[in-house]
C-alpha cells in the first residue's frame, strides 16, 4: 500500500486517463450504438443488413485485436490519429489515446446497439403507429417516441455495457496510454514486495468507480420510472 | 354540447373528401378488403360496423396508409394517397387517428402528447402549440391533467387526450377504430360525448364502433362489413330497424342480445 500512497499523484493521473478514456468512448459508443440501432430497425433493407453485419463482426472480434488493428495496421492504410496531441498536466492525449478511444467506441457501440435493440422491441407497436399517424417522419418517430422509451427500458443493460467499457479501458495500457493498468504494472515491478497491496488498491478504485456508475444508473432508472 | 361545436365552417360541405375506389387487399391468402367503394362527403359521419375480423380496422388503417392496399385507389380531398416519404407524412398529419388502445406517448406528459405533432410536424412555435393544446384539453375535459403522464390517467381520460392530440393537427378527417371498446362502461359515455359534439361541429368522421347509441345520434350513414366486403349501407335508423341482408340481421341479433 505504501507504494501507492507514496505515488498517489501518479496513480491519480493514471486514473484520470482511465476516466477520460471511459468518458470519450462512453459518449461515442452511445451515439454510434444509437445510430446503428436506427439503421437496424429502419426501413432500408441494405442498411439493416450492413448494420447487422457490422455488429456481428465487431462484437465477435476480441477487443485487443481491434486495438492492435488501429495501432499497427490502420496507420499503414493511412488511418492515423497523429493530429491528436493534447497535454494537460500529466494527462497526455496523443495518437495512442485516439486509437484507444476509437477502438473502445467501435467495440462498445455494438453492445450498445444490441441493448438498445431489445429496448426498441419492448416499445409497444402502437407507440410508433401513433407517432406515424400524427405525421412524424421515420426520424421523428425514432427520436421523439421510440428511442426515448427504448433508452428508458434499456438502462440496466446499458449500464452493464458501460461498466464493461470502464474495465476494458485497461487494454489501452498495453499500447502506451498511461492509464491505471499501465501505472499498476510499473508499481508492481518497482515494488515487488508490495504486489498484493498494490493490486488491492487499484482493484478498490475500480470497484468504487463501477459503484458510482451503478449508482448513477439506478438513479436514472428511478427518475424515468414514472413515465 | 358546447365549445366543440364551434368548428370552423367546412369550406365546401357535401363535396367528397375521402374516396375509396375498388380497394382490394390481401394478407397472404386472406382477402381482407374486397372491392371496397366508399365516398365520404365533407362533414359526413360514417359508422363502420361488422363482426370481428371483417376488415374494419384494416379499412381504417388503409385510409392513412398505416396499411398498404394491393389494388384500387384511395383519395383524400381529391389527391391520391402518396406512396411514402414527406408527402405521406403530410397526408397522415391531415388524417387524425384514434386507436382502441389510446397509444398515448408513455414518456411524455399529456400536454407534450398534444403539442408534439403541432411543434414537430406543423412547425408551430411552442407557446402557440401549448395554448392551443390547453384549449383542446379543456374542451375534452382533461385540462387539469395537462402535466401528468398517461399512465396516471383513467382509460376514458386517456382516450379523450388521444382525441385532443389528433384534433391539435387540425385534421381534415378523423378516424376512430373502436375508441371505446377498451373502456369500462362508465367511461364510455364521456368519450362518446366528446365524439358526438365533434360530429355536431361538422367534423368528417369515420368511426368503427358497435355503440349503436352513437350511431343513432351522430351518424349520417352506417356501413356494414362482413368478411372484407361492404354488405349493406344505410341510414342508422333504417339499418338498425330494417336490416336487409341475412348477415346484418344475424349480426344485429347477436349484439342486441348483450
Ligand atoms: N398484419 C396482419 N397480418 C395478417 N393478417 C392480418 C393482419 N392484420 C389483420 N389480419 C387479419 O385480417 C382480418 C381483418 O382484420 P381486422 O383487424 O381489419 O378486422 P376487424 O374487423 O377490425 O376485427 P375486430 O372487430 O376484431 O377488430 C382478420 O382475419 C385478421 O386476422
Ligand atoms: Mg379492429
Amino acid at each position: 500500500m505504501e507504494a501507492v500512497l507514496d505515488n498517489i499523484g501518479l496513480v491519480g493521473w493514471a486514473f484520470a486517463h482511465t476516466v477520460l478514456l471511459f468518458l470519450f468512448s462512453g459518449v461515442l459508443s452511445l451515439l454510434l450504438g444509437t445510430f446503428l440501432v436506427a439503421l437496424r430497425v429502419g426501413p432500408v433493407v441494405v442498411l439493416q443488413r450492413a448494420a447487422a453485419t457490422y455488429v456481428t463482426v465487431v462484437r465477435n472480434t476480441p477487443l485487443l485485436i481491434i486495438l492492435m488493428f488501429f495501432q499497427f495496421a490502420a496507420p499503414k492504410l493511412g488511418v492515423t490519429f497523429n493530429f491528436i496531441d493534447v497535454q494537460w498536466g500529466e494527462v497526455s492525449m496523443t495518437s495512442f489515446f485516439g486509437a484507444a478511444v476509437v477502438s473502445l467506441s467501435l467495440y462498445t457501440s455494438t453492445f450498445v446497439c444490441e441493448a438498445l435493440r431489445s429496448g426498441v422491441n419492448s416499445v409497444p407497436l402502437g407507440q410508433a403507429e401513433a407517432a406515424r399517424a400524427i405525421g412524424l417522419s421515420f426520424g421523428g418517430v425514432m427520436s421523439q417516441v421510440v428511442l426515448p422509451q427504448a433508452y428508458r427500458a434499456s438502462v440496466p443493460p446499458l449500464a452493464s455495457v458501460q461498466i464493461a467499457l470502464l474495465k476494458n479501458t485497461t487494454v489501452a495500457g498495453v499500447f502506451g496510454v498511461m492509464e491505471a493498468l499501465a501505472r499498476m504494472r510499473i508499481l508492481t515491478n518497482n515494488f515487488t514486495g508490495q504486489k498484493i497491496g498494490i493490486f488491492l488498491a487499484f482493484a478498490i478504485v475500480f470497484v468504487v468507480l463501477v459503484e458510482v456508475l451503478s449508482f448513477l444508473a439506478s438513479r436514472l432508472e428511478r427518475r424515468w420510472r414514472i413515465a | 354540447m358546447t365549445a366543440l361545436e364551434k368548428q370552423p365552417e367546412a369550406p365546401a360541405a357535401g363535396e367528397p373528401l375521402v374516396v375509396l375506389d375498388g380497394v382490394n387487399k390481401w394478407f397472404g391468402k386472406l382477402h381482407v378488403l374486397q372491392d371496397i367503394n366508399i365516398s365520404i362527403k365533407r362533414g359526413e359521419v360514417v359508422v363502420v360496423i361488422g363482426p370481428s375480423g371483417s376488415g374494419k380496422s384494416t379499412l381504417c388503417r388503409a385510409i392513412n396508409r398505416l396499411e398498404t392496399i394491393d389494388q384500387g385507389s384511395i383519395a383524400l380531398d381529391g389527391d391520391p394517397l402518396p406512396q411514402e416519404g414527406k408527402a405521406l407524412a403530410a397526408l397522415r398529419a391531415d388524417v387524425g387517428m384514434v386507436f382502441q388502445s389510446f397509444n398515448l406517448f408513455a414518456h411524455k406528459t399529456i400536454l407534450e402528447n398534444v403539442t408534439l405533432g403541432p411543434i414537430k410536424v406543423r412547425k408551430k412555435p411552442k407557446a402557440e402549440a401549448e395554448a392551443k393544446a390547453r384549449e383542446l384539453l379543456d374542451r375534452v375535459g382533461v385540462g387539469v391533467q395537462a402535466e401528468k403522464y398517461p399512465a396516471q390517467l383513467s382509460g376514458g381520460q386517456q382516450q379523450r387526450v388521444a382525441i385532443a392530440r389528433a384534433l391539435a393537427m387540425e385534421p381534415k378527417v378523423m378516424l376512430f377504430d373502436e375508441p371505446t371498446s377498451a373502456l369500462d362502461p362508465e367511461m364510455i359515455k364521456e368519450v362518446l360525448d366528446v365524439m358526438v359534439s365533434l360530429a355536431k361541429g361538422g367534423m368528417t368522421m369515420i368511426v368503427v364502433t358497435h355503440e349503436m347509441g352513437f350511431a343513432r345520434t351522430a351518424a349520417d350513414r352506417v356501413i356494414f362489413m362482413s368478411d372484407g366486403a361492404i354488405v349493406e349501407e344505410n341510414t342508422p335508423h333504417e339499418f338498425f330497424t330494417n336490416p336487409q341482408s341475412a348477415r346484418a340481421k344475424d349480426f344485429l341479433g347477436k349484439i342486441l342480445k348483450h
